[in-house]
């Protein structure tokens, strides 16, 4: 019965089905396919046997990957880089899109738009040649200004202190725009009447912006922010591999699971530490994302991802 | 008062931002344009107090590496933008239909591959040792094609559109598929300008799948060569002497460099003032819509 059913369902479907069958081999191929990959993390990879024929080697590339202290070193960045990218990028959007809706004519918010807007049509690529431009020690735009204000130049690609600092601020030029744009649509959509009762009540513009901006863009940040939590161990591995690239001397405060994952694989061609640093990544995403769903849930049933 | 001090406030820090994001790259340009020796001597600059195109000269007077890499790109970005558009929304299609008793399952399926993934390794080996795709073509257009976000994206924007023109098409007699490219795919141009926006940004700008899976010069895209010759000016020079160039001792190795970058950005930079008001108009309906 079930089974006449199925069918049924089959042949009425069937040209949705179709329509849907490439989306659905790619994401076999490429997603759920590589899912099965993950025993290489508990094997000794070597290239005659490929991934099936390789032999086994229990924990080994855990312990590796744990012992040598680089886990806790890139879990570490990753996490507080992605944190610090959150409530920063985050904030100074919010600051942006209240700004621009209060503040100037149509043509004043138009060139602002577009200028914050800029950066992020660009490839992390140019970023990184425009970071050297800027950063380089003998005729790098910073040091020069340094030289010429009396002070020393500053070997920045040599310093593992500034890189925080530089890595936020990156982020935050390159995302301004598009957050921006998107959290002045939130604040276009509060009804006006919220502030016509803000005025007659006699709210001057600061008291309207705290009581009546900030609280209705509540629920975008909240679930925005949170969405961005569940990915906490996700590295844009664009930005710190064109800022940073191979440079050890930097890795202490720069070195994320990504880069690490991929020095691993292409660099010193450790398919078994790489795969096992991978599959560490993909586990505590995962379980970040199902933290992170239960919270929405408990906060917004409608806002929960499932 | 309380008014005019917030202007104040707020005209001067909006000021600060934009200027903070146009900046760099009027830096880029200017040093581009800046005689070398001046750049050796006091740095890059923000105005070419010594102007000189010579690195543009250079940069094109062999430019068989970059136009080739030009192509690379362009035909990256047509076929992958193209092709992703169209299997993103008849994906997106499918799914949005209401009376789909799978829908669910299917969303799921996709969905979920956002939430685990295998990691690097397993899909590198995949690609390179089982499908053999290094250094073809394929290697840059098909692990980019789809992306479950816009498919997500899509299917919310079909969803609003209203059920009943589906229903009176299916009682007039036309297929799903026809449903889909005669009455849907009009109605959703907004979405599809969108998407298509950032199909064609992401694959323009992509170097990652170029540098794990291309080593053949003639493979490499725009963004990839320009990250070869920043990190490499000895391969820049020999490049050029391939190119049959006499190459000089003073080639002015910053100036090409910013001169590259900006022959790599042009083309977005150009596209810009068009195509950013696509983004923020395809953003708005995405945040109202949530």
């Amino acid at each position: 019965m079930a089974l006449r059913t199925f069918w049924k369902d089959l042949k009425q479907y069937k040209i949705l089905l179709l329509m849907m069958t490439p989306a659905v081999l790619f994401y076999l191929l490429f997603a759920y396919i590589p899912m099965g990959g993950i025993v290489l993390a508990f094997k000794h990879f070597d290239y005659s046997g490929g991934v099936f024929g390789s032999p086994w080697n229990g924990l080994d590339n855990f312990r590796f990957f744990f012992d040598s202290g680089d886990a806790y070193r890139v879990t570490r960045n990753t996490a507080l880089y992605n944190l610090a990218f959150i409530v920063i990028n985050n904030g100074l959007q919010i600051i942006a899109a209240i700004l621009l809706f209060e503040v100037g004519g149509r043509w004043f918010r138009k060139i602002i738009q577009s200028a914050v807007f800029l950066p992020y049509f660009i490839s992390w690529v140019v970023v990184g040649a425009i970071a050297y431009n800027l950063l380089n020690y003998d005729i790098g735009t910073v040091n020069m200004l340094l030289r010429g204000l009396g002070l020393g130049p500053v070997d920045i690609y040599n310093t593992p202190a500034y890189w925080p600092y530089l890595l936020v601020l990156v982020s935050a030029w390159k995302s301004l725009g598009y957050g921006t744009v998107m959290y002045l649509a939130a604040i276009t959509s509060i009804d006006t009447e919220m502030y016509e009762a803000a005025e007659i009540d006699g709210a001057n513009i600061f008291q309207r912006i705290m009581r009546v901006t900030i609280p209705n863009l509540y629920p975008t940040v909240i679930i925005l922010a949170l969405l961005s939590v569940g990915n906490i161990f996700r590295g844009d591995f664009g930005m710190f591999y064109n800022m940073v690239g191979n440079n050890g001397m930097l890795f202490s405060s720069t070195d994320v699971i990504d880069t690490f994952v991929f020095r691993s694989l292409i660099m010193s061609n450790d398919m078994g530490m790489s795969a096992a640093a991978g599959v560490f990544q993909s586990v505590l995403g995962f379980v970040t994302i199902l933290a992170v769903n239960y919270a929405v849930r408990r906060y917004d049933k409608d806002r929960a991802l499932f | 008062m309380d008014r005019m001090l917030f202007s104040v406030i707020g005209y001067f820090a909006l000021t600060v931002m934009a200027l903070l994001c146009l900046l760099p790259f009027l830096l880029v340009v200017s040093s581009s344009m800046t005689n070398e020796e001046k750049i050796i001597l006091d740095g890059y600059q923000f105005l070419p107090f010594d102007f000189s195109i010579e690195a543009y000269k250079i940069l094109f007077k062999y430019p068989d590496q970059i136009v080739n890499a030009y192509l690379v790109t362009l035909g990256v970005t047509a076929v992958g933008t193209l092709l992703g558009l169209f299997l993103t929304s008849m994906t997106a299609y499918a799914l949005s239909r209401k009376d789909f008793k799978w829908r669910n399952k299917f969303s799921f399926f996709f969905f979920f591959t956002t939430l685990f993934n295998g990691g690097l390794v397993p899909w590198y080996l995949l690609i390179v040792n089982y499908l053999h795709m290094k250094d073809t073509p394929l290697a840059l257009v098909l692990p980019m094609l789809l992306n479950v976000f816009y498919i997500i994206v899509m299917k919310s924007f079909l969803s609003s559109i209203p059920e009943a023109i589906v229903e009176s098409a299916k009682i007039d007699g036309a297929g799903d598929f026809r449903i889909y490219a005669q009455l849907i795919l009009p109605l959703s141009k907004p979405a599809l300008a969108t998407i298509g926006l950032f199909l064609a940004l992401a694959y323009w700008n992509d170097w990652y799948n170029a540098l794990l899976f291309v080593s053949d010069e003639k493979l490499m895209p725009l963004q990839y060569y320009l990250y070869k010759m920043l990190g490499n000016m000895d391969g820049m020079r020999k490049a050029m002497m391939g190119a049959g160039a006499v190459v000089t001792t003073a080639l002015p190795t910053e100036g090409l460099k910013m001169a590259m970058t900006v022959v790599a950005t042009g083309p977005i930079l150009l596209a810009y003032p068009l195509v950013q008001r696509y983004f923020v108009r395809g953003l708005t309906i995405g945040a109202v819509k949530g």
